[in-house]
């Protein structure tokens, strides 16, 4: 009898926690449960990418020719809705700056200098990551630039000073993971537009599987010295379900070298 | 003079701190390697496999091959305690205070340099095992033309200050001379985290921020075509031991400094062979390029997290600096010319 009730305070604990996810996962109207990695925790493993035009403006934009004209259609701005929950909450001074940074973006964006991408950009910018899950650590590694996130899931600390892709300590929601990330330079962009933060920059990500080969991704971004109130970006994240799916290496650093150096070159030197 | 009184710290500490990993004359090196060591047996993961997550540094003394004018394989410890004194009493000296190498290159004040690692003491004389003279092996004919024509290219571009192509790739923050894979220990940043799950093991490299991914799931290598800095590694266990096959590497990646050809085969076995020590032991296999394999271990000693991000081409303001200082300076050259005469 007892043991009856407690399997029923234990499926109505579900349905609720079940009610609870098809609220939040983005798109989806019935829960996921996800397999299970050997400590009881939702599996999140594998190669996956964003599929998505937001690595050109992570607001609704149409699209547009390309910033260098000799590509043409190739490296043309493709139209995107946007992944934003309204325009972006940029104080008066910080608007100014967002569209210079769009105007030269050419010279600014840290991309085209093959610099580390930051966080959220690192999620959804057009290359493969890999989520590498144990139950203390679960990295996020990204086929550009080789840029890693460790995300802290037990000693969690506060960052020990900034950096490209923050610091960031995780835990368990049910079947979501959620990251709090902080400890940002100002250095990174949100997307090829020139959207920017600063070093005050606040992350929480929530990664939640909605079937086997999809994750809703959602994060919560606060920059109190950018923006007049947090905002919110939501997007479907694809399993790369080819065979053997696997991150090739995107040592960008050699492509950029005459861009960054080239004004400095011995001008009789050949190579 | 808290740096000094810091560097005497680490001294005093050395004996302590040191890992004995020295084999007996009956264990034997190819035994110990393979199979790990005879006792110990290290933690399992829950598929069974064995755990070597954590952070690890593979900070050495020990050169690659062997010194001339050594003819042993193994120094005593008392010999090695003395030259690691030796070499951190150097690094310590390194450079005058107050100068602009005292503060861009004295790792001792950031805690970079060995002698503030932890270091696993080896006795051995070179890091290469086999061939057992503790020496690379003979190039072939072809491997030689291929170094010669390397030599040829290098010259033929100019000063390493003519072009950013022309610097080491250490220094263009594309991969670091000694980091491989395979992965040996530079002068500081020898720090690695490995973690593990069914299916995958991830080490981490703290220079450069460089993520080795290493799939278990006895999956085909890359097609020929695709070359890679860090080659493709596959992974499988070999009892206690992981064993990483690694092909596919270009002609400008690390090992090019010793010689190797992009068709080198690098074979790589880790066995833990004590709570704080993980034995990585690799084989170079180049036809091309060597008259026959050769073969060199290093100790890891367990070390402390967190590792921190290495953002170094994001940072490379001294490369900048190089290149503008020899067009200023040649600037001024032709601008005194005039005048004396």
């Amino acid at each position: 009898m007892q043991t009856w009730l407690g399997r029923a305070l234990i499926a109505a604990v579900g349905v609720s926690t079940a009610v609870a996810l098809s609220l939040t996962a983005a798109g989806q109207t019935r829960a996921y449960r996800a397999p299970r990695t050997s400590d009881g925790k939702p599996n999140l493993n594998g190669v996956y990418q964003a599929i998505t035009e937001a690595y050109w403006d992570i607001e609704p934009h149409s699209a547009a020719p390309g910033p260098v004209q000799e590509l043409g259609a190739s490296f043309a701005t493709a139209g995107g809705v946007g992944i934003t929950d309204g325009p972006l909450p940029y104080k008066p001074e910080a608007l100014v700056k967002k569209k210079d940074n769009y105007a030269n973006r050419l010279k600014l964006d840290p991309e085209i200098k093959c610099y580390l991408p930051g966080t959220p950009r690192g999620m959804y910018i057009p290359y493969p990551f890999q989520i590498v899950q144990t139950p203390t650590y679960i990295m996020i590694v990204s086929s550009y630039a080789r840029a890693v996130r460790t995300i802290y899931m037990t000693d969690h600390k506060e960052a020990p000073a900034d950096s490209w892709m923050g610091w960031s300590n995780g835990h368990w929601e049910g079947e979501t993971l959620v990251v709090d990330t902080t400890g940002f330079n100002d250095l990174s962009w949100f997307d090829r537009a020139g959207n920017f933060h600063s070093d005050q920059l606040h992350v929480v990500e929530r990664i939640t599987a909605t079937d086997a080969d999809h994750l809703s991704y959602e994060a919560t971004i606060e920059d109190p010295q950018t923006f007049t109130r947090p905002w919110k970006i939501a997007l479907p994240i694809y399993r790369r379900v080819e065979k053997n799916a696997q991150l090739l290496e995107f040592n960008c650093i050699p492509f950029v070298e005459d861009l960054i150096y080239g004004h400095l070159r011995k001008p009789s030197s050949s190579n | 003079m808290l740096r000094r009184l810091l560097v005497a710290m680490a001294l005093a500490g050395f004996a302590v701190a040191l890992v004995y990993v020295a084999p007996t004359k009956a264990q034997g090196q190819a035994a110990r390697a393979s199979s790990g060591a005879a006792t110990y047996k290290a933690p399992r993961l829950p598929d069974g496999h064995p755990d070597f997550q954590g952070f690890w540094n593979n900070t050495t003394y020990t050169p690659l091959e062997r010194p001339k004018g050594i003819d042993r394989e193994f120094f005593t410890q008392e010999e090695v305690v003395e030259q690691m004194k030796r070499a951190a009493a150097e690094e310590a000296e390194q450079t005058t205070p107050g100068t602009v190498a005292d503060v861009h290159y004295d790792f001792t004040q950031f805690g970079l340099d060995r002698s503030q690692a932890p270091v696993a003491l080896n006795l051995r004389t070179s890091l290469i095992v086999d061939p057992p003279d503790g020496h690379l092996p003979p190039m072939t004919e072809e491997g030689k033309r291929l170094n010669a024509a390397r030599a040829e290219a290098r010259k033929r571009a100019g000063a390493i200050t003519d072009a950013v192509q022309n610097q080491p790739l250490s220094v263009r923050c594309i991969l670091m001379d000694r980091d491989g894979p395979p992965m040996l220990a530079g002068a500081y940043n020898n720090n690695y985290q490995i973690v593990q799950n069914p299916g995958t093991v991830m080490i981490l490299v703290e220079m450069l921020h460089s993520p080795r991914i290493i799939p278990l799931d006895a999956r085909p290598p890359l097609p020929q075509q695709v070359r890679q800095l860090e080659g493709s590694s596959r992974g499988r266990w070999d009892g206690d031991t992981l064993v990483i096959e690694t092909t596919n590497f270009t002609d400008m990646f690390m090992f090019a400094a010793q010689g190797a050809s992009a068709d080198m085969k690098l074979t790589e076995r880790f066995t833990r062979v004590s709570d704080d020590t993980l034995m990585y032991r690799f084989t170079v296999d180049d036809p091309k390029v060597w008259t026959r394999p050769w073969t060199a271990e290093v100790p890891w000693k367990k070390s402390i997290g967190p590792i921190f991000e290495h953002a170094c081409h994001e940072g490379n303001y001294s490369l900048t600096n190089l290149l503008r200082g020899a067009r200023e300076d040649e600037k001024r050259a032709r601008e005194a010319k005039p005048a004396s005469k």
